[in-house]
């Protein structure tokens, strides 16, 4: 799985790490979603929840 | 096969169709819109493209086809004029039928109107691309710009449009900006933000006219104060957009009651009303984020994973250099603490408690903060 996080377009609302904290953070100093690294297969489902939930739609996946 | 029709083709619409499909769903699926463009975010109406940061289009959902990829047949264009319960149909202002299995609301809210004025050119509401296109040409070309209304949208319009290096005075009948929905401590610390990116602030104060000859020229208030405006955005409010669905007997009272709604139909987004009981009171929420979870739970409703739907919500707004971010429900009496950083610096948490419990976090510049402080809420 592949992960792209669209910076400009992250509002910093932070579901992203809520939804999987091992996959996603935030930059300490405007809260932009950061990626940890590459997801492993047991935290796909979790990836594609903040995915889903992102409400600016910045996380892109592909699969 | 079943047939899903969603009527209403914005963030919770386009959100439920999409969940259907990710999630397995191999029935028929049409999503019915109004407007003529593809479903589209609203939130950067009132920022990136009201400065001009987004090309209008950056604010599309996805390709154009990703709705025929997905099996979604996507009806643009199409305005829902009538429900009818019994034999489960929707009637189109297209004159077409529509006939259902289950039926998702998710037509979102309409901006209230004042009862004069609208006729002047000159006078703008934001709620669609159109809109928010038309008042960034005006802004634009503006010198005095009124914004009538302090909440979200007006306080965002009234931010960019001072960015655009016009002239502002926002009005409202509230004392402070954003009070409704922060409270009087935070609001008057918005209120602060705008005067000191030089906009004139002026609360407590109601709009009893819209003064002009074809254009408008000015804004007079209560008092007798005349405002001098060559743009003026009415930004007072909004109301569900459930009008399509009177005398079909499905109960509404401000908001689509999906509690009281037959099984069959559902309703998700600035639209639904439902009863939380983590925060013990019906929640009826214009938040973008409620749009995404309400469409998800409604999707996944339909599939048969039934999870309760009680969820802590979200909201935020962007204005100046300012990310004001919540967490929670924030009731009129409640008492703001400060927890984390230093409001002089703008950028610290608050806690807003109400009957001697957390009820809400709010954050100013401190986005990772401000999430972390959520789990006191989910904790309770």
């Amino acid at each position: 799985m592949d992960v792209k996080i669209d910076q400009e377009g992250c509002v910093a609302a932070g579901q992203c790490v809520l939804a999987a904290p091992d996959v996603f953070d935030q930059r300490d100093e405007d809260g932009v979603a950061v990626l940890l690294g590459k997801p492993s297969s047991d935290q796909y489902d979790a990836t594609r929840e903040a995915a889903l939930l992102c409400p600016a739609r910045a996380i892109h996946l592909s699969e | 096969m079943e047939h899903v029709v969603i009527v209403g083709a914005s963030a919770a619409g386009s959100t439920t169709a999409q969940t259907l499909r990710r999630e397995g769903f191999t029935g028929a699926l049409t999503v019915v819109g109004e407007e003529p463009h593809l479903p589209y975010d609203r939130p950067p109406l009132s920022k990136q493209v009201l400065l001009g940061a987004w090309a209008p289009d950056r604010t599309t959902f996805g390709p154009s086809t990703a709705y025929a990829d997905q099996g979604i047949d996507l009806r643009l264009n199409a305005r829902a004029e009538r429900l009818d319960l019994a034999s489960r149909r929707v009637d189109l202002a297209t004159g077409e039928q529509v006939h259902y299995d289950r039926l998702v609301i998710a037509t979102g809210v309409q901006p209230v109107r004042l009862r004069q004025g609208h006729e002047l050119e000159g006078v703008y509401m934001l709620r669609t691309l159109d809109d928010a296109v038309a008042l960034r040409e005006a802004l634009l070309h503006a010198a005095s710009v009124v914004v009538v209304g302090a909440g979200f949208l007006g306080s965002e319009t009234a931010a960019a449009a001072r960015q655009l290096g016009c002239e502002v005075t926002m009005v409202d009948t509230a004392p402070f900006p954003m009070a409704l929905q922060l409270g009087a401590e935070l609001g008057s610390m918005i209120a602060q933000l705008h005067t000191s990116n030089g906009v004139r602030v002026v609360g407590g104060s109601k709009v009893t006219r819209l003064c002009g000859t074809g254009s408008v020229e000015a804004v007079e208030l209560e008092d007798g104060t005349s405002l001098k405006a060559d743009v003026v955005l009415i930004a007072v409010g909004s109301k569900p957009a459930t009008a399509w669905l009177d005398g079909s007997g499905l109960p509404c009272g401000d908001g689509v009651l999906c509690d009281a709604a037959p099984d069959n139909v559902y309703a998700a987004g600035d639209v639904a009303r439902w009863r939380s009981r983590r925060f013990d009171q019906d929640l009826r929420l214009e938040h973008r984020f409620n749009a995404t979870e309400q469409a998800v739970a409604v999707a996944r409703r339909i599939l048969g994973k039934d999870q309760p739907f009680d969820p802590v919500p979200y909201f935020w707004t962007d204005q100046y250099d300012a990310k004001i971010q919540v967490y929670g429900v924030i009731p009129p009496d409640a008492r703001v603490v400060m927890t984390q950083g230093n409001p002089a610096e703008r950028k610290f948490v608050a806690h807003y408690l109400s009957g001697g419990r957390l009820s809400a976090v709010l954050g100013w510049n401190m986005p990772r903060e401000t999430r972390q402080a959520r789990s006191l809420l989910t904790a309770i």
